[in-house]
């Protein structure tokens, strides 16, 4: 037990807010509803799409990201800590900015074909199944990649110099090492990808070109908003938290623990990538995928920055109001995932179910969360009043699944490697986190905060339905820019949130990384 | 967490006791209070006659604030509900919330008579497709001419815009027995459809496509804010869809007088002449100074289509299974 009894209670108490956030306001808005109703046609057209584009997605996602953070863990590069957190951040980039700066490069009159005009070629068309596949693997590769980097991480240094002295090249460090370690972390990366994109619908909208791209989550907009038909609201909510589920099913079902024990956080030594063909195809998948990541969001700088000076003063406050509330739900989120994490690890039985309730909140349709809040609360309070208070809430839930991706493959090993010795000495409850776990969390607690931080930045969430004038965020302020036709504006309002998101999370995971070595 | 609560609950009702004003809570879009839109100075010329505190609380799009109004039932705070089109008017009569205004018959500066017992109108535009006249100097003329060409044309969703809604009953009101064949000609048109107004017009804006779904009065903001007059409206034969914003009083509202007051100076002057280059709409009542200039340069629809409200809802659903129909193949 690496927290203890009471460890497993806060643990417990932690999945059951969860619980009463997610399932609790699904209910709330099922019990408000006037009539049931069932699904349509339409629905379930829906559905189908949903599920083809998630899967697709997913799947390319995590095929791709694997050669990427396998390049990444083989090279050490001048830059390269800057250059993994800069292709962190498409998956923090709010979608309009991600859509508008995707279809700079890849749009009608984007870069791509402006250069395939030039060199007298057909044009290609972003829009259809395509162009939500581009989208959805530039918001989450980002994503998929680093999780499958800290996998690699975690590997211990004394593995490869054994490996080493023993001789193996590439394909057996890959049988041997790699392969199991895949094995632990790849089902994770797939399900977080998979069930973030179970809930796009701009994007998938936007970019699929026409209904024939309509996901549940857009059902659940027109329900709500066209139709106010709140039973077939919450029944496809309930169709989208199965489908998370059963993915999450899925996915520990196919993972098992990598067992590659604890080491001693030596510099980590790759003698068996040194050839030099190895350079070169690690340094064309670094190159591509860079490219790939960051030509959007250069296109996306090179419209803003000019207007950065010229932006009205309440940006400059809903950017400081921003800051404040992802600084605070990025507590409150640390503070419900560690213990939340370790009664996970803890509970042989129920530790799978604690696991699947803290992943509830990437299942949640944002709408289904506010409108049921705004039900459960309204009674007792001004919605306006809560405003602030209820987007940190609903911001560290929802990024809560982030922050456990990332901490529950380090404290399975944690268990492994050090279990056995930290219960021989009688290491236990808070001396035990304080000497043991959290100085072995460090790297991905820092990388998780940094996470909750920037999405807490760029998440509209719940605000739309709470907010009032003195309680507007930096992402709302960017879409009322534009709703005023100030697109230029929201330029540079875009690059003062990705400046902002990205300056947060590389804060928290810098401060995170205690690793030895160069 | 609950305490937390009572104490924030405490602390409003503390605020609300100190203040000796009544309050007028008035339910709005969010563009409408934005540092951009009307709202601000709508606020200050409101609250220098009226002795009272002028809230407004936003919510999305009139659509959305018809849902939260339904969701809040007779319970709500709001006072009066601003920026209902005339297609969710009779949603709105419906749930009975609503009470008639004290405004009486009026002559609105609006291409149709307005007579409506509960709502009162405070701007009106036509929708339009809008082109940058550089790039396309001879815009089609009819959806028929658009649909036959290939110019290329982004839209919104009618399931979660209103423009989109708009469009989708301006088709359907111009070809009531072949809306399905027109959209079907249309769909080799259409770039993309977006949520909302302002991921088309971005998208526009940067070259995606030959035409947006826009206002006539869309290219007004460019002439008149940032100098720049290369944006037109097409102006189609079969005539332009109309949309109406209205506002209501809510019955159950606790400053009835006020909220009468609010109507009245809401079809006045000082409200009206903030409205053309905030909303970038036409005023329901021509304030006594004209339009901007620069509102002179806008297309004028030999004719104005509408469906009264009862029927706009009716017709909603049918017309939105044609659309899907055509588009999803």
């Amino acid at each position: 037990m690496i927290g203890g009894r009471g460890g497993a209670l806060i643990g417990l108490g932690v999945a059951g807010l969860i619980l009463c956030l997610t399932l609790g306001t699904l209910a709330a808005v099922a019990w408000r509803a006037e009539a049931a109703s069932g699904l349509g046609p339409a629905d379930w057209a829906a559905l189908r799409f949903t599920l083809l584009q998630a899967a697709l997605s997913a799947t390319v996602s995590a095929a791709l990201a694997v050669p990427v953070a396998r390049a990444f863990a083989r090279r050490r590069f001048r830059g390269r800590g800057v250059l993994i957190a800069l292709l962190g951040a498409p998956f923090i980039l709010p979608v309009i900015v991600a859509v508008l700066g995707l279809l700079a490069v890849f749009g009608r009159s984007g870069l791509m074909n402006d250069a395939l005009r030039a060199l007298g070629l057909p044009e290609v068309s972003i829009y259809g199944l395509q162009g939500v596949l581009v989208a959805h693997v530039f918001l989450n590769l980002p994503l998929a990649t680093r999780l499958v980097l800290q996998g690699w991480a975690a590997i211990p240094a004394e593995r490869f110099r054994l490996a080493a002295s023993l001789g193996l090249g590439p394909a057996e460090v890959g049988r041997f090492l790699e392969r199991p370690m895949l094995r632990a972390v790849l089902p994770g990366a797939w399900v977080a990808v998979f069930v973030l994109c179970l809930t796009s619908f701009a994007v998938a909208l936007t970019l699929g070109g026409g209904p024939a791209a309509t996901t549940l989550e857009l059902a659940i907009y027109q329900a709500f908003r066209f139709d106010f038909d709140l039973s077939r609201a919450a029944l496809l909510a309930a169709v989208q938290f199965a489908l998370c589920l059963a993915a999450a099913g899925l996915a520990a079902g196919v993972a098992r623990p990598a067992g590659l024990g604890a080491g001693l956080d030596r510099p980590v030594d790759r003698r068996d990538a040194g050839s030099p063909w190895l350079r070169v195809q690690d340094g064309a998948v670094i190159a591509a995928a860079s490219l790939f990541l960051l030509l959007p969001l250069a296109m996306v700088l090179l419209r803003g920055v000019p207007q950065l000076g010229a932006l009205p003063g309440p940006v400059w406050e809903a950017a400081a109001r921003s800051v404040a509330v992802a600084l605070a739900s990025t507590l409150l989120c640390v503070a419900l995932a560690l213990p939340l994490a370790i009664a996970a690890v803890d509970l042989r039985r129920g530790g799978r179910w604690l696991e699947a309730a803290g992943m509830l909140g990437l299942a949640t349709s944002p709408l289904v969360l506010g409108t049921g809040l705004f039900v459960l609360l309204r009674p007792l309070v001004r919605p306006a009043d809560l405003a602030l208070p209820v987007t940190v809430l609903v911001n560290a839930v929802m990024a809560l699944p982030f922050v456990l991706r990332a901490l529950l493959p380090a404290l399975r090993d944690l268990r492994a490697g050090y279990g056995r010795l930290a219960e021989s000495l009688g290491l236990a409850g808070m001396a035990r986190l304080r000497l043991l776990t959290l100085p072995r969390l460090r790297a991905p607690l820092g990388f998780g905060a940094g996470l909750a931080a920037a999405l807490s930045m760029g998440d509209l969430g719940v605000i739309a339905l709470f907010a009032d004038q003195r309680t507007e965020t930096l992402p709302l302020q960017l879409y009322r820019l534009m709703g005023a036709y100030r697109m230029d504006a929201a330029a540079g309002a875009a690059v003062l949130l990705l400046g902002l998101s990205l300056g947060l999370f590389r804060a928290f995971d810098r401060g995170g990384r205690g690793h030895a070595g160069p | 967490m609950r305490h937390f609560l009572i104490a924030a609950g405490l602390l409003s009702a503390g605020i609300a006791a100190a203040q000796d004003a009544p309050v007028l809570t008035v339910y709005t879009y969010d563009s409408f209070v934005s540092e951009w839109g009307p709202g601000p100075k709508v606020e200050a010329a409101f609250e220098a006659i009226c002795t009272c505190d002028l809230r407004f609380v936003a919510t999305g799009d009139g659509a959305e604030l018809l849902s939260r109004l339904r969701l809040e039932g007779a319970a709500t705070e709001a006072d009066i509900v601003l920026g209902l089109d005339s297609n969710l008017t009779a949603a709105a009569a419906a749930t009975g919330l609503f009470a008639p205004h004290a405004l009486g018959m009026r002559d609105y500066d609006l291409p149709v008579v307005w007579d409506d017992p509960m709502f009162v109108p405070y701007d009106w535009g036509y929708f339009a497709f809008v082109h940058d006249k550089a790039r396309l100097p001879d815009p089609p003329a009819s959806f028929e001419a658009l649909a036959a060409s290939d110019v290329s044309i982004i839209i919104q969703d009618p399931r979660a815009s209103t423009p989109g809604l708009g469009l989708l009953l301006w088709v359907k009101a111009a070809y009531p027995d072949r809306a399905a064949g027109i959209w079907e000609g249309l769909a080799d048109n259409i770039v993309t459809v977006t949520p909302g107004w302002s991921e088309s017009y971005g998208l526009f804006l940067q070259g995606e496509a030959d035409m947006v779904l826009s206002y006539t009065t869309s290219p007004a903001y460019h002439l008149i804010a940032e100098g720049d007059d290369s944006k037109a409206a097409a102006s189609f034969t079969e005539g332009h869809y109309l949309q109406i914003e209205v506002a209501g009083a809510i019955a159950s509202t606790d400053v009835p007088d006020l909220a009468d007051r609010f109507l009245a100076f809401m079809v006045s002057e000082e409200f009206q002449k903030v409205i053309p280059q905030t909303n970038w709409m036409y005023p329901a009542v021509t304030p006594p100074g004209g339009l901007p200039a620069g509102f002179d340069t806008l297309i004028t629809p030999a004719r104005a289509l509408i469906y009264p409200p009862g029927e706009a809802a009716r017709i909603r659903i049918e017309a939105l299974t044609e659309w899907q129909t055509a588009l999803s193949r």
